[in-house]
């Protein structure tokens, strides 16, 4: 079990109100993912869920159980720290057995959970090493076993894998993701990364200034932003967003459009401009058009072989059914 | 400093620094250990001549040695004790957010800037007079008899001053200790079931051994030799004569020089003995 719900959750450091009241409910097994610009407030409210930080208002309920003022240690949470927070003096095996330990779980229970917790994360020839003497993804992992052992109600991760390079992340994430599916524990995981938000969630949740922008799938939000600040948001790169003249011929204040939504030719189109710095990714490639009237840089993404070079011409033209608009107020017309 | 040129130039001008320290060092112990081997008794007819390990043997054996050594070692190990328990509470005190943080730590550090005579004098007599002291007033506001401090618990007081002295210097290097974890660690050992208790057992104290270490290697160097709290006090009677304040009365009031340089010697390698074997806890804790 882990449902999580969040009733009017405020919390003010001072005078600095850096939640309002929020409301938020996370369904059993679910692997939410927190995204947000950096201070808005996203490792502020998975500390509120754990217990590390008191709410100034409002109630948190674990399993339909009133946890507002409960102790991190009894709301059966499992923490994984971007520093790891691992015990610096102690052997990979006692870090790991340490929650066991103050559980007082019996001996031969905390060896076998050790034991599978150690095979399912590869840290087997490491449990007699101190933390110091492993790598970045090492660490990762016994912070990850040591939260697994506990088999908590419910896994907070807060940025795990930044400190990671970004070979060892896409390692991690799927790591990650298939615990997820082996233990159907809910999860909440708090990200910069797009890439890790919309992979890994199966619900993500648009933090801005403490407010939530939108909560839903990947999907859900990648195709339906309900507002401007989601649309930038969500998709790498960014969308292109408009206003002016090209935002009235479509009846909106504004429009967005994906740089994967709007076709480039060297003949004719909608748009025109001039192609400034090109970034061949191989598959793909991301043009950056100038002096187009529209907005200072508009970014495209054309196929690998699109023979452009710097200070080329180039047409564009939006997918009519693509074009997103949005009112005065930034909100999804 | 990568040069051959720049390395014996550096070599040349730190010469006379190392010189001077070598000197510094080296006159005064091979001076008491040439005395150490004489019969030289200044004020009985000066020098008188070459003794062997006379004054060795005539040191260890006088009724006074053994009791010495117990009483250096009670007033080392107390100090120790008590500076590092309270320095420890204070430390994990002082780190909490409070109002006035700032000066109240000055207040802390405070006892660390007097000197040594001035604070034994103070206590001896504001604290510890058995007719006008503060405890005396205390003990006689309680009704009870006051205890004649010095005399009666001599070791006990004189320990009291010494951690009083030294306490500061304990509470400063384990606060900064302290305030080196990272507060993750302690989150994370919160968030896995750990109450204070444990959390001060399996984190907190691991993570402060090495600044352990090193107060009692630092402390139990100065401690060894501390002088004028008893000379001000008690002038090494009711059981407080420790190593350094035999060596001073057998070379000033018993005015023989060769035996107070015997127990010097004895004292040099009971000082290393104890450093080496301190390194050694030390050498071990650091390299963790
Ligand atoms: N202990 C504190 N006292 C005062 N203000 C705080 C405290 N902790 C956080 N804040 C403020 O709360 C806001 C949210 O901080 P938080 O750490 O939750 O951001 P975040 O979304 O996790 O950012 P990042 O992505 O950079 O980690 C920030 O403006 C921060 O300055
Ligand atoms: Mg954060």
């Amino acid at each position: 079990m882990g449902r999580i719900t969040l009733d009017k959750v405020t919390k003010s450091f001072g005078e600095v109100n850096v939640i309002p009241p929020l409301d938020l409910t996370i369904n059993d097994g679910e692997f939410v993912v927190f995204v947000g610009p950096s201070g808005c407030g996203k490792s502020t409210l998975l500390r509120l869920i754990a217990g590390l930080e008191d709410v100034t208002s409002g109630q948190i309920r674990i399993d339909g159980e009133d946890a507002t003022r409960m102790p991190p240690a009894q709301r059966r949470l499992a923490m994984v720290f971007q520093s790891y927070a691992l015990y610096p003096h102690m052997s990979v095996r006692k870090n790991i057995a340490f929650p066991m330990k103050m559980a007082g779980l019996p001996e031969d229970e905390q060896k076998r959970r050790i034991d599978s917790a150690a095979k399912a994360l590869n840290l087997t020839d490491y449990l007699d090493r101190r933390p110091g003497q492993l790598s970045g993804g090492q660490r990762q992992r016994v912070a990850i076993g040591r939260a697994i052992v506990r088999e908590p109600s419910a896994f907070l991760f807060d940025e795990p894998l930044s400190n990671l390079d970004a070979a060892l992340r896409v390692g991690m994430r799927l790591e990650i993701m298939e615990l997820h599916k082996r233990l159907a524990t809910t999860m909440i995981y708090v990200t910069h990364d797009q890439v890790e938000a919309m992979t890994m969630a199966d619900k993500i949740v648009v933090l801005r200034a403490g407010n939530i922008e939108q909560v839903g799938s990947p999907l859900e939000l990648y195709r339906e932003p309900r507002n401007e600040f989601v649309a930038g948001f969500i998709g790498s790169p960014k969308m292109n967003i408009f206003g002016g003249n090209p935002a009235q011929q479509h009846g909106a204040a504004k429009i967005g459009v994906r740089p994967e939504h709007i076709a480039a030719s060297t003949e004719t189109g909608t748009w025109e401009g001039v192609v400034g710095v090109a970034e061949h990714l191989g598959s793909d490639t991301f043009l950056h058009v100038h002096e187009t009237g529209l907005a200072e840089t508009v970014t495209v993404r054309v196929d690998g072989e699109l023979p452009v070079k710097h200070g080329d011409r180039i047409f564009l033209t939006p997918e009519a059914d693509k074009i997103h608009r949005f009112n005065e107020q930034g909100l999804r017309a | 400093m990568a040069t051959q040129h720049a390395r014996s130039a550096a070599r040349l001008m730190l010469a006379p620094a190392v010189i001077l320290l070598l000197g510094w060092m080296l006159v005064p112990l091979t001076m008491t250990l040439v005395f150490s081997f004489k019969q030289y008794l200044p004020l009985r007819g000066g020098d008188l001549g070459w003794v062997g390990f006379e004054n060795y043997v005539r040191f260890v054996t006088s009724s006074a040695f053994w009791p010495s050594i117990w009483a250096t070692l009670i007033i080392v190990g107390g100090v120790l004790v008590i500076t590092i328990a309270f320095g420890i509470a204070l430390a994990l005190l002082l780190d909490q957010p409070m109002w006035g943080q700032g000066i109240v730590r000055i207040l802390v550090i405070a006892p660390f800037f007097v000197m040594p005579t001035v604070s034994a004098l103070v206590w001896k007599n504001m604290f510890m007079d058995p007719v006008n002291g503060l405890f005396a007033h205390l003990w006689q506001f309680f009704g009870a008899e006051p205890i004649q401090w010095l005399s009666q618990a001599s070791l006990p007081s004189i320990v009291l001053i010494v951690s009083w002295q030294w306490l500061p210097f304990a509470t400063l290097i384990l606060l900064t200790a302290i305030q080196s974890l990272d507060s993750e660690q302690i989150e994370a050992a919160e968030m896995d079931g750990a109450p204070w208790r444990s959390r001060f057992i399996h984190i907190i104290l691991p993570h402060l051994s090495r600044a352990i270490t090193i107060v009692l290697l630092i402390q139990t160097i100065f401690l060894l030799g501390i002088f004028a709290e008893i000379f001000v006090t008690t002038q090494g009677s009711f059981g407080t004569r420790t190593l350094t304040y035999l060596i001073y009365q057998r070379v000033l009031e018993s005015q023989n020089v060769g035996l107070g340089s015997a127990g010097g010697i004895y004292a040099v390698i009971l000082a290393n003995i104890i450093a080496i074997f301190l390194m050694r806890i030390v050498g071990k804790n650091l390299d963790a």
